[in-house]
């Protein structure tokens, strides 16, 4: 009988793994979910206007809209490099 | 006023078309006059699930390129004087669906008919998009299953944002979640995500739930759909779906372990 709990509780896991891997991918869609469409754009044109002064990385660039009650914030970080 | 109901899921393989056959004759059955699309162009297997397959003359794509009338392309359904389906076109590709097209041949049904359910393709794109996109409600099927799940969050962003009731800032489309292939024996052993779980991460209400069901073959290799089979624990769970739909109240079925009795252990299942 304890062989047979054993085994049941080791094979409970599966069902919540998916269910908490589920939780973080849909947190992350509905993330995105209100971003305008422009959003994609936006952060290119930004990063190419960027570049023309500093040498960033591709992946330097993380924009969010934000929306708090009657108004939406426009997050923009950029890792500069370290100036050697 | 019709009500224009949308059976989709993203994934493919769900059970979209089986669900879209199978409420469609429920509530054929329940008296309601009742039309089903299918919007998989190029891909149409509406026709086989519903057993008319040999009757199809004309079908949507015809109907929206000005070929064929309307009451040309419909299908009478043999079972019920209540249901009439609209097959898709097998040549053309989904290209040939328009927006204003499909809002016209939307529009003319709903002179005549109390439900229009159309039957998506699988995917996101376009066919997808034009399935839903005058839809008052959608019934999203999803399987206990990771892809399943979180295809059906990215459709649920879309009826958000895509839709004519979104774009025109109406009400927004109505979303239940339709639960299917759900297997109470490997809930119990933790190898499927149970009920409880998909609807706290899909965070919809859940209009039903079918069970993994040897009926659902059945009725796809004979073309009658399960909803005729009422021996059936599928068929049943169709059946309370529907009503659910038409505002009954039904306690959940069919989702808890069945203790096989002494006698089923020893002569096995029985037909299900």
């Amino acid at each position: 009988m304890k062989l047979l709990e054993f085994l049941k509780r080791e094979r409970k896991k599966s069902a919540s793994v998916a269910k908490e891997r589920l939780q973080i991918i849909v947190a992350h869609q509905r993330g995105q979910r209100g971003q305008p469409d422009y959003m994609p754009m936006l952060e290119r044109e930004l990063l190419e206007v960027i570049r023309r002064y500093v040498e960033v990385e591709q992946d330097a660039i993380n924009i969010s809209l934000d929306s708090e009650d009657d108004c939406s914030v426009l997050e923009l970080n950029v890792t500069l490099p370290n100036r050697g | 006023m019709a009500r224009i109901i949308v059976v989709t899921s993203g994934k493919g393989g769900v059970g979209k078309t089986t669900s879209a056959a199978a409420i469609a004759t429920g509530l054929a059955l329940r008296g309601n006059k009742t039309v089903v699309i299918d919007f998989d162009v190029g891909l149409r297997n509406l026709d086989l699930i519903m057993g008319c397959e040999r009757r199809v003359v004309y079908d949507l794509v015809n109907v929206i390129q000005g070929e064929a009338g309307l009451n040309q392309a419909l299908i009478r359904d043999k079972r019920s004087d209540h249901l009439y389906i609209l097959p898709a076109s097998q040549t053309r590709d989904k290209d040939a669906l328009t927006l204003e097209g499909v809002e016209q041949v939307l529009e003319k049904l709903a002179e005549d008919f109390d439900y229009i359910v159309c039957d998506s393709p699988a995917g996101i794109e376009r066919g997808a998009q034009l399935a839903m996109y005058f839809a008052d409600e959608a019934i999203v099927v999803t399987n206990p299953e990771v892809s399943s799940v979180r295809d059906s969050d990215r459709i649920l962003g879309l009826l958000a944002s895509k839709t004519r009731r979104a774009e025109q800032a109406q009400d927004p489309v109505v979303e239940r979640l339709l639960i299917t292939r759900y297997d109470p024996n490997r809930v119990d052993s933790g190898d499927m995500l149970n009920l409880e779980d998909i609807q706290e991460i899909l965070a919809i209400k859940l209009i039903g739930l079918i069970p993994e069901s040897e009926a659902v073959l059945r009725a796809s290799n004979s073309g009658v759909p399960v909803t005729h089979d009422q021996d059936s624990d599928a068929g049943q769970a169709y059946s309370d779906t529907v009503a659910r739909l038409l505002g009954d109240e039904k306690p959940l079925r069919f989702h808890q372990l069945q203790k096989k009795s002494f006698l089923s252990r020893i002569f096995g299942g029985g037909r299900r």
